[in-house]
């Protein structure tokens, strides 16, 4: 691996910080946790 | 299978070894043979990742479980999002700034040489353990049902592997990976498709999730706080967050795949790739055993998946008893079914008394057809009572052979092939770096050239290929495959794991204080497991506080020792 990054940029459009990615990807990990949690309501 | 199927399974599987072989042909020094080129993609790492975990257990067995027991399983991996970002955040920068090979040098700088070799010798003795049962595995079901030999099967698809990856190194395993990845995904949205279109005519997807869910099959979260029950949020969140911080941060197979990225911000993503995309995953591949589920309502199953066993225990068994369970599940079956078209006509017709009465009567006659599934499994139990009759391995590629058009059967028989080969190789990889530098480099032989060490590497990566083709010729496994290899890591991850968080966040806890609480903490971890029944993810966690809280008690009690003879 080559040096670390020394900024806080992810060099992405957007989220443009790392907090913002890991911000957005709790989002869709809990996005999903409700739909499997309204999808066992649903059938149960 | 027939010609076509064959045609595919042989030309994919040759042709992407054949490619990685020939694209990373040439000299490489040690850092390119280890870590590859340096300059690895964040999409390349995220499904060299994905293709790393997911084996063929995962693909073969996964099914099974969505088939028996529904969605629940997903929860396993609850944690694995919030580990990810975890190692992201705390254990990659660190790698990184070391510019280590493996895991377990990180340990060696921060404590001492002995820590390091504990945390590598848990890592080979663990994974060389289940890199027998990855191969294993896929080889028993496949050779099973396809009527190829058992040792064949091993040996072919063993060898295959090992030569990739021994020739190729890291770059070898990252290329092959995409591939494979490919065809995997191309393989489970086939079966989707040709599943969905194998329905019965008139049932609509909501109908099909309506019959599911009615036989409890969408169960996905369980919130109960019974630790005894397998699968529950709580489990998944805690247990399965330790687990996959163990899993994705301290195993060599993993840690490698990532430090191949060109720079932190490539491995980051790379990670949170996974971050996002692993649990659908799971959903998914879930989702289409409780399709088969609902399909095998109305097109009746085998008794018993597992037909071959089937077949050679009608002798052991009393004449005609076999055939009488057969014509009574049958019987059972027919009877069901006509109970689940009066509750689908019913909810089509807007009749939720007539639905009500008709989804009662149709659970009474799945009752009917579950008691004669379970008593032909203690039968065949009592025939063989050194094998527990356990099918549902055999529930997904059964259903491919008898309803999968050809063609489509090659593919997926190759997905199962590539997801084999694909974990396979990942873990020949790691054992191959860990053993040369841990090992080798660290104990045996400190000062050679950097060419001495790629041929010892690829030696040891040879070697560990050949004591994995050797271990799944002669086991002999009757658990639920993925079971198997969760339960084995659960049992070692823990105290890694503990071993990795002292060493970030208990700055004063030295070696000698990590090492011996590793050990005890592993000995109670056995301990516990040999007399608890609570669910294996929770050892993860039991393994990793254990180890850290002895780690703090141990050097309280050096430190007091110290001061004690200095006043003295």
């Amino acid at each position: 691996m080559t040096e670390p990054d020394k900024d806080d940029s992810t060099g992405l459009p957007w989220p443009r910080r790392w907090a913002g990615v890991y911000g957005l990807v709790l989002v869709v990990f809990v996005a999903w946790v409700v739909l499997l949690a309204v999808l066992t309501r649903m059938f149960s | 299978m027939n010609a076509l199927d064959y045609i595919i399974l042989v030309g994919t599987m040759l042709a992407i070894a054949t490619h990685a072989i020939w694209s990373t042909r040439g000299p490489r020094d040690l850092n390119r043979y280890l870590k590859g080129a340096c300059g690895t993609r964040w999409l390349t790492i995220g499904l060299s990742v994905m293709a790393t975990q997911a084996s063929a257990i995962t693909f073969l067995s996964t099914p099974g479980q969505g088939y028996e027991s529904g969605l629940g399983f997903v929860q396993n991996y609850f944690g694995a999002p919030l580990a990810l970002i975890v190692i992201a955040v705390v254990f990659l920068p660190i790698y990184s700034r070391l510019k280590v090979y493996t895991a377990y040098e990180y340990l060696g700088h921060r404590f001492d040489p002995k820590t390091r070799l504990l945390g590598a010798g848990l890592f080979l003795l663990q994974r060389g353990l289940g890199a027998g049962i990855t191969i294993y595995a896929p080889a028993i079901v496949l050779s099973t049902v396809m009527g190829w030999r058992l040792d064949v099967t091993i040996v072919a698809s063993g060898l295959l592997v090992v030569a990739y990856t021994v020739a190729g190194g890291c770059d070898a395993v990252n290329l092959t990976h995409k591939f494979q990845m490919g065809v995997i995904f191309a393989g489970m949205v086939a079966a989707f498709v040709v599943l969905l279109a194998r329905l019965p005519a008139g049932l609509t997807f909501s109908d099909t999730l309506t019959l599911a869910g009615g036989f409890h099959k969408l169960q996905a979260v369980d919130l109960s706080l019974d630790p005894d029950r397998r699968y529950t949020l709580w489990s998944g969140l805690l247990g399965g967050m330790f687990l996959a911080l163990s899993y994705f941060g301290t195993d060599q197979s993993q840690v490698q795949r990532y430090l191949s990225g060109g720079s932190v911000r490539e491995s980051r993503l790379g990670l949170m790739f996974n971050a996002v995309f692993k649990i659908p995953l799971q959903f998914f591949i879930l989702l289409l055993g409780v399709l088969i589920f609902v399909f095998y309502q109305f097109e009746r199953p085998p008794v018993y998946f597992n037909k071959a066993a089937w077949n050679s225990e009608t002798s052991r068994v009393a004449p005609g008893r076999l055939a009488a369970l057969e014509g009574a599940f049958t019987g059972a079956h027919t009877a069901e079914r006509a109970q689940l078209e009066a509750w689908i006509k019913a909810r089509h017709a807007g009749d939720p008394a007539a639905e009500s009465a008709a989804r009662t009567a149709a659970l009474a006659a799945y009752g009917r057809v579950a008691s004669i599934r379970a008593e032909t499994k203690s039968v065949l139990d009592a025939a063989n009572p050194g094998a527990r009759a356990n099918d549902t391995d055999y529930v997904f590629i059964t259903f491919i052979l008898d309803h999968v058009p050809h063609g489509f059967i090659g593919l997926l028989v190759t997905a199962f092939f590539c997801a084999a080969l694909s974990s396979k190789a990942g873990e020949l990889n790691a054992l191959g770096s860990t053993t040369t530098i841990d090992v080798y480099r660290h104990l045996v032989k400190r000062d050679a050239s950097d060419a001495h060490y790629v041929v010892a590497s690829k030696c040891f990566t040879a070697f560990w290929g050949l004591v994995a083709i050797g271990f799944a010729l002669f086991a002999n496994l009757t658990e639920n495959l993925i079971q198997a290899v969760n339960i084995l890591g659960s049992v070692f991850y823990g105290v890694v794991l503990g071993l990795f968080l002292t060493a970030f966040f208990l700055k004063r806890v030295c070696g000698t204080a990590v090492f011996w609480s590793a050990l005890a903490a592993q000995a109670l971890v056995f301990a516990l497991y040999f007399s608890l029944s609570i669910s294996y993810l929770w050892y993860n966690v039991i393994g990793c506080a254990a180890c850290m809280a002895f780690s703090l008690l141990l050097q309280t009690a050096i430190e007091l020792g110290h001061r004690g003879q200095q006043t003295t």
